[in-house]
């Protein structure tokens, strides 16, 4: 199930873990529409290749890629509007 | 306790390549014939690790271009389609290919497009369902599970596709480019194969996805930084065109680096397959099963599937008719499996041996790159694994091939009907990103939230 939470002020965290293509890049984009400049979304998945393909669709919309982690197959974007 | 888990993985990396060494030393042992099923095997290995660590997925070239406007795999594949394109050329003019074109027609379109809704559903295309089972996603072997008996039951039940075979697909024309430049000698291949077919083709949709858009997002950017309203008053100097041309081409290197090593391999796989049927003697690996003694495992014409080059799915309905015809199905009584194809048993079966070798290959890339995990569907990916599955399975069936042998192949080789299947596919993926978005909207309005909206 895909889990959408406010973490803190402007922080949000989505956990799309256990879902293949498109469903992580389609969740984050469409989540990242409804943030405002600024705020913060967290995407946590596993599923290699949405790696890719989400960090250059948040470039191409102007969307700042602030840190990046993987670990045991988990990656974690997270990503300022 | 890193240090433990990274050893672990490494001991599991290397345990697979040693347990392909042993079968391989083992299958060669039985009878040296058997080096073209290990070849077949050693090549899907390769594929396995290229594109797991490309992340090369047929399916995210149409998908994310529309859903995402990303274009990295678009120009991926059409990297690795040129560069085959040349390889099998080049074998060509040496005597030294098997590529053979299929029949053009309507069904490539139909077929493409049954293909295309299924790949974008189940989440990934013919071969990313093979690596990404080969990570650890059950997901995608829920789906290869659908495409192996979708497939087996789609060509037997009914009896209806004998009646499409016959009545339709084995009237239709083949058409390869290079027959209409026979003056040209052997430059033939690369005037119409490589040039006309592939590259001419290939510079047409880039420069259609560059126009349409890589250069709206450049305009949008460059209106940004101008600050002007509506962006209306910028343009681009054909020098900006060229740069943002390059630039759509190398913005993911290391998909470019896969597709054009994906390119070589498949090249190299034709040549060695050549090169061993001309070693055996046989132009079907079905005389080879016949000589070790096999009858049971080829088809009433004494063949077996074995196109000679890359392929995904007609392996994966012969080993789903070989499970149903051990529960007691007759699943020879039909063009597909009696005729053609035969039913060899899994062991015998080169080309599953390379679509095993294929995720094998892909699990070693992933335990290497610490990027291995199980990963359970639930319900929902379950429902759509199943559907994907089967509409992959019977598209790819009507369209005689896949991604890979409907399209990647046949358009590299100089068969229109590639381009055709290609066509189908991006429609048949339009439709499918059309119901992912709103099925992705409608999950994400359930989440109770309060999101400031813009």
């Amino acid at each position: 199930m895909v889990k959408l939470t406010q973490k803190g002020n402007g922080l949000y965290e989505l956990d799309v873990k256990g879902y293949v293509c498109p469903h992580p890049q389609l969740y984050t984009v469409k989540s990242l529409e409804k943030l405002k400049p600024g705020d913060v979304l967290e995407v946590v998945f596993d599923n290699p290749s949405s790696n890719e393909t989400i960090t250059m669709a948040c470039n191409k919309r102007g969307y700042k890629i602030i840190d990046k982690s993987s670990n045991g197959g988990v990656f974690v974007l997270k990503i300022q509007k | 306790m890193e240090a433990d888990s990274e050893t672990r993985r490494r001991l599991w990396a290397f345990g697979i390549i040693g347990f392909l060494l042993i079968v391989s030393v083992w299958y060669y042992a039985k009878n040296p014939m058997y080096i073209y099923l290990v070849a077949y095997t050693w090549f899907g290995f390769t594929y396995g690790v290229l594109q797991q660590w490309g992340r090369f997925c047929f399916a995210s070239a149409w998908r994310d271009l529309i859903a995402l406007r990303v274009t990295r795999m678009y120009i991926g594949i059409m990297i690795a389609l040129v560069i085959l394109g040349v390889v099998i050329a080049y074998l060509e003019v040496q005597g030294l290919s098997t590529f053979h074109p299929a029949p053009l027609g309507l069904h490539e379109l139909l077929g493409g497009f049954i293909f295309g809704l299924g790949m974008v559903i189940a989440g990934g295309c013919a071969t990313g369902t093979l690596y990404k089972s080969g990570e650890g996603n059950l997901s995608s072997a829920t789906t290869l599970v659908a495409m192996m008996f979708s497939q087996a039951l789609f060509v037997d039940v009914g009896g209806y596709f004998d009646k499409f075979l016959k009545g339709y697909v084995f009237k239709q024309p083949t058409v390869r480019v290079s027959s209409y430049f026979s003056q040209y000698g052997d430059a033939k291949y690369f005037i119409g194969d490589v040039l006309i077919n592939g590259f001419l083709v290939v510079l047409i949709l880039l420069g259609l996805t560059y126009f349409f858009v890589t250069r709206k997002d450049l305009m949008e950017q460059k209106a940004a930084a101008a600050a002007t309203a509506d962006g209306g008053n910028v343009s681009m100097t054909f020098r900006e065109d060229l740069a943002g041309f390059w630039g759509m081409i190398t913005a993911s290197k290391r998909t470019a680096i896969a597709g054009a090593l994906i390119g070589l391999v498949a090249g190299l796989n034709i040549l060695v397959i050549q090169g061993l049927r001309n070693r055996f003697s046989m132009d079907n690996f079905g005389t080879a099963l016949i000589r070790m003694g096999y009858t049971e495992d080829v088809s009433r014409t004494g063949r077996v599937f074995d196109p000679g080059y890359w392929y995904i799915t007609s392996q994966e309905a012969q080993f789903g008719a070989w499970f149903l015809e051990k529960l007691g199905m007759n699943m020879r009584d039909n063009f597909f499996f009696g005729v053609t194809n035969g039913l060899p048993h899994p062991l015998n079966n080169p080309l599953l041996w390379m679509s095993f070798g294929l995720m094998l290959g892909a699990a070693v890339m992933a335990l290497l790159s610490n990027e291995f995990k199980w990963k359970k569907p639930n319900r929902e990916l379950f429902t759509f694994a199943i559907l994907g599955g089967v509409l992959m399975g019977v598209g790819a069936r009507i369209a005689l091939g896949c991604n890979i042998g409907g399209f990647y192949i046949r358009a590299a080789g100089g068969d229109p009907g590639g381009w055709v299947f290609f066509l189908g596919m991006g429609a048949g993926a339009f439709l499918a990103v059309k119901g992912m978005t709103w099925w992705t909207e409608r999950q994400l309005s359930k989440i109770d939230l309060d999101l400031e909206i813009e």
